[in-house]
């Protein structure tokens, strides 16, 4: 299996500019491929796979009923970035945290976006994670969200776009981890070879960004991972990077407030927890303050996280911003926080509570994109283009009963990567979601994780949807 | 340490020499048949029976023939007991505490699950299934090994340590229970060749024969093959060496020096060491053994009831 059939065809190819030319970033992978024995190759990517089986390295998929446990699919060929678009990404992402940061902020104080005109009002209150419990709250030195994972794509013409923010608890980064360890041990010579920026850093810079919420008079304070349980998709994660980091992973049975601190029951009593990395959803954080049926959270933590006594990350309320609607305004925020222009574009997207956009939206749904305004992981999506003239009719219907919940989007031609199928190799479409930490500093894990879509012409990435993941190798200028 | 951990920690352990143990008790029966006249009934009953499943079994097998008893203790989910089950339990249990415990151990009890689901997929024949009870102890070994060897003997070593002892205390006295129930043709077959031959396949199945060749007294009588069982102090799975293991991990876990106690496990569990420390085989006699095995089963029931209530029970705090 070699490169020199591979037709990138009429696609942003992310290692080929055409046929038999790769990228200039990309020359000594493909060249190390290329001299591989026949069968090296497929031998590797076996290899691989049986690693990440026998580190037990697997997600459960929701719905199944069985939780059963699958493998995250993983392909040796990593997707490759050049210096000085990994510049720009890190640039536009930093300024974009920044204004996100500032729009959490403003909207749990004073508002001033939605009274300078800006964003309406109830579109704010509407939002599915805007959590009213959350106005006034001032979270350790005004930053709300300290993990943030931005989902990338880019078009046909080579343009990024951001599709995503995740302000909540985006996951993934973990295989970021694992898949590079996977990848040291299958193409060592090619490691030796190209500079590629090292990942392994994250660890060291989430406990420094979890640290940085601890009340400052602590000399050593307690960190926990807080999980929903074996049972959730990321547990894997969860558990991964309190191993990485030396901190307890924690359920919430495990926490109870005592005293006006959280604490966490251990074999000789109680002991005080000063700051909480959460993996679980702010809702179901505190069933007294939010979700009163939730088994997940501690009763009374909203009271010890308002009184200063914990840190949690990221802050609670994170997620108005991850409504599709807000996100639609994001340009404006850095425009109106910062008064810079975005580095970063969004895709462009149309808002079907306006009348005008909605018309447009509805006459145009076969080319469109819909997808609602509180869903992620790919569900409650309508892929214009590849629908059926009655799955488009029954989103017609949902979009004039609730115009709020939904928005739409030209479809991108997403870019792609080549990928091991059977025995030959094929272009898949890919996108990217970079790990960001806002502590002290900003801080833009190098490359991120490359999701690939890789059921064949298929553009949905999500894991829980069969895609599968590469390594992402940031190529530093030599 | 967190409770919840301990408690995984303690059961990690408990569940993957549970499923060892489970093997050696098939094999002992499987030992004995070999050794058996051809004209003797074989008798699986008892092995149900003694691990006090048998209603259940008796509800989705009736007749306990060699096939159905092989596949309730090796394959059936629906007994909480069988190794399949012991696997699931252990594995699940691993996975909640995968950043506690070493890598190594995780990839390890992955691994050991593999093989027991796959060989369950696949319905081995008779034959092999004495292969497969090979694996089973080999794969309980090498944990226990690559837990010592890679994991820091702190508390929840400790815990590990203890669940585990426990556990190998509690079948090792099953796995004596079994000649109980196992009968001899006719009584004058007590102190026959094959009455000696079940004796001896009954050490082999706690991996003893050797040993207890080797401790002294050479011959083999019922009496010195209970002595070593529950009264060895240097044999790594007698009753009494393991209690003596897990009361060590026990006040390294709690600080409490020896022969004194603060917590309720730890006077029940240093009493019962006692007890053995001071017994002889004369007196387990004249209770009788079956009698006294039961006895020595409820409390360590009691010990592990009592860890609970001491370290793990995760009550509302008031």
């Amino acid at each position: 299996m070699r490169f020199f059939d591979y037709d990138p065809g009429d696609f942003y190819d992310e290692l080929f500019v055409d046929k038999g030319q790769p990228r200039p970033e990309s020359v000594p992978l493909i060249e190390r491929i290329n001299s591989l024995p026949e069968g090296e190759l497929l031998r590797r990517q076996e290899a691989a796979q049986i690693a990440f089986f026998k580190m037990g390295i697997t997600f459960n998929v929701y719905g199944d009923g069985q939780g059963t446990e699958r493998i995250f699919p993983f392909d040796i060929i990593p997707r490759i970035l050049a210096a000085h678009e990994w510049d720009y990404l890190e640039r536009g992402l930093k300024q974009r945290i920044q204004a996100l940061n500032l729009f959490l902020s403003d909207i749990y104080h004073d508002q001033k976006i939605v009274k300078d005109g800006l964003i309406p009002l109830d579109l704010i209150y509407s939002a599915s994670g805007f959590l009213e419990p959350c106005i006034g709250l001032n979270p350790p030195e005004g930053i709300w969200c300290h993990i943030t994972g931005t989902d990338l794509v880019r078009d046909r013409d080579g343009r990024w776009y951001v599709l995503e923010d995740n302000l909540r608890c985006p996951s993934g980064v973990s295989y970021v981890l694992e898949n590079r360890r996977v990848m040291k041990s299958t193409f060592p010579l090619v490691f030796n070879t190209m500079p590629i920026q090292p990942v392994e850093e994250y660890p060291s810079h989430l406990l420094e960004t979890l640290l940085n919420l601890a009340p400052a008079h602590l000399l050593d304070p307690t960190v926990v991972v807080l999980t929903p349980g074996i049972y959730n998709s990321a547990y894997f994660e969860h558990s991964f990077l309190a191993q990485q980091m030396g901190v307890e992973l924690v359920e919430g049975r495990d926490l109870v407030v005592v005293d006006g601190y959280l604490q966490m029951r251990t074999t000789k009593g109680l002991k005080r927890v000063d700051v909480i990395y959460r993996r679980v959803d702010d809702i179901f954080i505190d069933p007294l303050t939010f979700r009163p049926d939730s088994l997940l959270g501690i009763p009374g933590l909203m009271d010890v996280y308002r009184a200063g006594r914990v840190g949690i990350a990221n802050a609670l309320g994170t997620g108005v911003a991850d409504d599709k609607v807000i996100y639609a305004y994001v340009p404006q925020m850095i425009r109106y926080y910062l008064g810079e222009d975005p580095i970063l574009e969004n895709v462009p997207t149309y808002l079907c509570w306006e009348p005008e956009q909605q018309s447009h939206v509805l006459s145009n749904l076969d080319k469109l994109v819909v997808k609602s305004a509180n869903e992620s992981g790919g569900y409650g999506m309508l892929i214009g283009p590849h629908a059926t003239p009655l799955e488009r009719e029954v989103f017609a219907e949902k979009i004039q009963a609730a115009p709020r919940n939904y928005i739409a989007q030209p479809t991108l031609c997403l870019s792609r990567v080549p990928v091991i199928a059977q025995d030959l190799i094929e272009g898949c479409h890919v996108d990217l979601r970079p790990y960001i930490l806002y502590g002290k500093d900003i801080f833009v894990n190098p490359g991120g994780l490359t999701r690939v879509a890789l059921k064949k012409g298929s553009l949905v990435v999500n894991s829980s949807q069969g895609g599968g993941s590469k390594d992402t190798w940031v190529v530093c200028k030599s | 340490m967190l409770s919840r951990v301990a408690d995984s920690i303690y059961w990690l352990n408990r569940y993957i020499e549970r499923a060892e143990n489970v093997a050696r008790f098939v094999d002992v029966n499987l030992n004995l048949l070999l050794d058996s006249p051809s004209d003797v009934t074989q008798q699986w009953e008892p092995l149900v029976l003694t691990t006090g499943d048998l209603p259940l079994f008796r509800k989705s097998y009736g007749e306990a023939s060699a096939e159905a008893v092989i596949h309730f203790l090796a394959f059936d989910s629906n007994n909480p007991n069988s190794i399949l089950s012991c696997l699931q339990f252990a594995r699940e249990n691993a996975r909640s505490v995968r950043e506690i415990i070493s890598s190594e151990m995780w990839e390890q009890v992955n691994a050991f699950y593999l093989m027991v689901k796959d060989t369950a997929q696949i319905c081995p024949s008779h034959h092999q299934m004495s292969e497969f009870f090979s694996q089973v102890k080999l794969s309980s070994h090498l944990f226990a090994g690559v837990m010592d060897a890679t994991m820091t003997h702190n508390e929840g070593w400790n815990f590990g340590q203890i669940g585990r002892l426990l556990e190998r205390a509690d079948k090792t006295a099953r796995i004596l229970d079994v000649k109980y129930f196992i009968l001899l043709p006719s009584i004058g077959d007590v102190g026959t060749t094959l009455d000696q031959l079940q004796w001896m396949a009954l050490l082999k199945s706690a991996s003893a024969y050797e040993m207890y060749r080797k401790c002294g007294q050479h011959r083999i009588t019922p009496t010195g093959v209970a002595e070593f069982l529950i009264l060895s102090r240097e044999f790594p799975r007698s009753t009494r060496f393991c209690l003596l293991q897990a009361e060590r991990s026990l006040q390294q876990i709690t600080g409490t020096p020896i022969g004194t106690w603060r917590s309720p496990v730890e006077r029940t569990l240093g009493r019962l060491r006692s007890d053995l420390d001071y017994l002889t085989i004369d007196d387990i006699v004249q209770t009788g053994l079956h009698e006294f095995l039961d006895a020595l089963q409820s409390q360590m029931n009691e010990i592990d009831s009592k860890i609970y209530d001491t370290f793990f029970a995760l009550e509302a705090v008031s």
